[in-house]
């Protein structure tokens, strides 16, 4: 078992013709992932690399049996793309895309909600790096030589923080269930408690790795989650704690603005809840084999 | 983006929200002129700075006679007002609004969010306007009315009434408030708002629902559809090196210490940033280069850190996913062989293509240092700012 997907996910990706879309589809493809089609309104019965592409994703799908989609398409037109994924019946949606306007998500998290909880696809993003359970599938942008299966699985608003775990992991000789990136954004598809409570549930994950950020409710809402339903050990790391007040650190949500927000009062909450806090991200892989000895 | 008290203002009139009779001006003479047409007794001088707090500042003063209003403007203009929200720096005064003052009976207050937790957008309002909405959770929470928005069906003007009703306002002026709140949702959603403000809303003696400061901010993601509320950008108040960061479309915050970062992603740009202070220095600045980043990019990232002073060691840390490390080490490379600079430069490449930038670097026979993890990274970038 893994979170989120398997060998056998169908992937589809949604503006495959851009430039950096079309490297990364031939990476996932180079890595194992099962790409069996691209979606570009206007571009159907075109091929990308041997990958056929198809107007619609309700066409890719019947087409090709799809069951997930990378979204890379530009930013004024990526909540549109979530929900045509939403509602093509796909499980499954990664959205890279960065710069969605925030009201934009508060309006594909409303249409998502038309769909019973069983037949609601799982959005992880936008603005991240996407996910990935080793040896199985990649569906993201991330280099997939950094990761080695294993029984960590890794939730991260950062994509290059995700990486540097997974990295620190691997020179341990440590490998990874599965890593979910859920993205930088103010509003995003998945929580950390929505990824937590996969975690949890997962037989091949014994640990979980939680890294977080400045901003937002989500550590403080995770760590509460964790306090009473995580039975699995938890470790975590929390970056900004230089970090000004006030002041956007690159990603949209990343700024302090309410109480709770810091990275002290983050390390804080996670602490009190039973997670083992990495004092800094040089050591996170080390403070997660210390646990799993 | 943040935008002046005077333009929120004139956004919300169009939006049917009442305000007092005001002028913005570009000088102490105009200052004036504009409080002859506005005529009465008495005016606010208002200078317009992107922060809150200007009333304890000193950026607002109450002037009973047009000579008065003169003295306070020709006070204002060119100086920098600091505010609890501007920092030490402060926020040059550039622009002064000049109001007409009106008999304030009650104050309240009103705000329009994007809630995080709920994912929506949240209405926020308090019978105790004239205080910051922080104060008022601190000292009078209960008086505190928050409603919630369905995306779906935008703000009712039930809600609204129930609102007006909870706040205890008299009976005839409901449906004023309905009115103000009901504008209000409507230029927050359909200009892409972050924030809305209006503290204080007014009700005045002669039973009028007004708004008397304004603040709005806007989501930068959805300028591109708004480009009305793009035009209000006023450079003026951002600090210059951010601005000069954001025109090269990078992404910078100025900090305060002597090592330099250029670093791919937000979380891993803080990281390095934790980091080195643990290692013992002090970083220069938050600089996250983004993702596709070819070597102009990189050679336009290392313009920005060397234009800041008091950078005397420069640390790149890249762990490419999107990137690719080779076109950074090109970058490196091609900013070390074409910028004037003798900074010292820690690099460190993992990800994508990482074979092939390390061998760019060893091929250029630059004096670059090499690290292969983040701790070695900054280590050897605080030793060296120590032994400088």
């Amino acid at each position: 078992m893994s979170i989120l997907l398997n060998e056998n996910t169908r992937v589809i990706v949604q503006g495959i013709t851009g430039k950096l879309a079309r490297f990364h589809a031939s990476e996932m493809v180079d890595y194992g992932t099962k790409v069996v089609a691209g979606v570009v309104p206007g571009r159907g019965g075109e091929k990308v690399d041997a990958i056929p592409v198809f107007n619609t994703v309700k066409d890719a799908v019947n087409e090709t049996g799809a069951t997930a989609s990378l979204i890379f398409v530009p930013p004024p037109f990526a909540a549109d793309s979530i929900m045509e994924s939403a509602d093509a019946g796909l499980q499954f949606c990664v959205c890279i895309t960065d710069g969605i306007p925030a009201q934009d998500m508060i309006y594909v998290k409303r249409y998502m909600m038309r769909y019973p909880r069983e037949k609601r696809m799982i959005l992880t993003g936008p603005n991240c790096a996407g996910t990935i359970s080793p040896g199985k599938s990649l569906l993201g942008i991330m280099p997939g030589h950094i990761y080695k299966q294993g029984s960590v699985g890794i939730v991260s608003r950062s994509g290059t923080l995700g990486y540097e775990a997974a990295y620190q992991l691997k020179e341990l000789g440590i490998g990874i269930s599965t890593s979910v990136g859920i993205g930088g954004d103010p509003i995003n598809g998945s929580s950390f408690r929505d990824i937590l409570e996969r975690f949890n549930e997962d037989d091949e994950t014994e640990i979980i790795a939680l890294i977080g950020e400045i901003g937002g409710p989500q550590e403080a809402e995770g760590a509460e989650f964790i306090g009473k339903h995580i039975s699995k050990p938890v470790v975590a790391y929390v970056a900004g704690l230089t970090a000004p007040r006030g002041k956007t650190m690159g990603h949209a949500g990343a700024i302090i603005s309410a109480y709770g927000e810091t990275a002290e009062e983050k390390v804080e909450m996670l602490s009190s809840a039973g997670v083992t806090v990495a004092p800094n991200p040089a050591v996170i892989g080390e403070t997660i084999a210390s646990i799993l000895n | 983006m943040d935008i002046h008290e005077y333009q929120a203002k004139k956004i919300l009139e169009e939006h049917g929200i009442k305000i007092p009779t005001g002028a913005i001006s570009y000088s102490p003479e105009q200052a004036v002129y504009r409080a002859h047409e506005i005529g009465g007794k008495t005016w606010l001088v208002k200078a317009q700075v992107h922060a809150g707090g200007r009333g304890k500042a000193g950026g607002v003063k109450v002037c009973h006679s047009e000579s008065e209003v003169l003295e306070a403007a020709d006070d204002m203009f060119g100086r920098k007002l600091i505010t609890h929200q501007t920092g030490g720096m402060g926020k040059g005064i550039y622009r002064v609004y000049v109001e007409g003052a009106v008999e304030i009976e009650k104050e309240l207050y009103l705000g329009f969010v994007l809630d995080r937790s709920t994912q929506r957008i949240m209405l926020v309002t308090s019978g105790e306007g004239g205080m910051e909405i922080e104060e008022i959770s601190e000292k009078k929470p209960q008086s505190i009315v928050r409603c919630e928005v369905e995306p779906a069906v935008g703000l009712r003007e039930f809600q609204a009434r129930e609102i007006a009703f909870e706040l205890g306002i008299d009976s005839s002026l409901v449906q004023q408030l309905q009115k103000t709140l009901m504008g209000c949702y409507s230029a927050f959603r359909t200009l892409d708002a972050t924030m809305l403000e209006i503290n204080p809303l007014a009700i005045t003696k002669d039973k009028s629902i007004i708004a008397l400061d304004a603040k709005m901010t806007f989501d930068d993601n959805a300028l591109f559809r708004h480009p009305k509320i793009a035009e209000l950008r006023d450079k003026s108040q951002e600090d210059p090196r951010e601005r000069n960061a954001a025109d090269r479309g990078l992404n910078y915050v100025g900090l305060t210490g002597e090592i330099g970062c250029i670093v791919n992603g937000a979380g891993l740009a803080m990281a390095t940033m934790d980091t080195i202070k643990l290692a013992g220095g002090e970083p220069a600045n938050f600089l996250d280069i983004g993702g596709g980043a070819t070597p102009e990019r990189v050679t336009k990232a290392f313009k920005l850190i060397l234009s800041d002073e008091r950078v005397k060691v420069i640390l790149v840390n890249i762990f490419a996913g999107i990137n690719r490390c080779d076109w950074v080490a090109q970058g490196v490379v091609d900013a070390m062989e074409n910028l004037d600079f003798t900074h010292p430069v820690v690099v460190r490449l993992a990800g994508t293509n990482v074979k092939e930038g390390k061998e760019i670097i060893k091929k250029s026979k630059q004096p670059i240092i090499q690290a292969d993890d983040l701790m070695e990274a900054a280590t050897k970038s605080v030793q060296i700012w120590q032994n400088l």
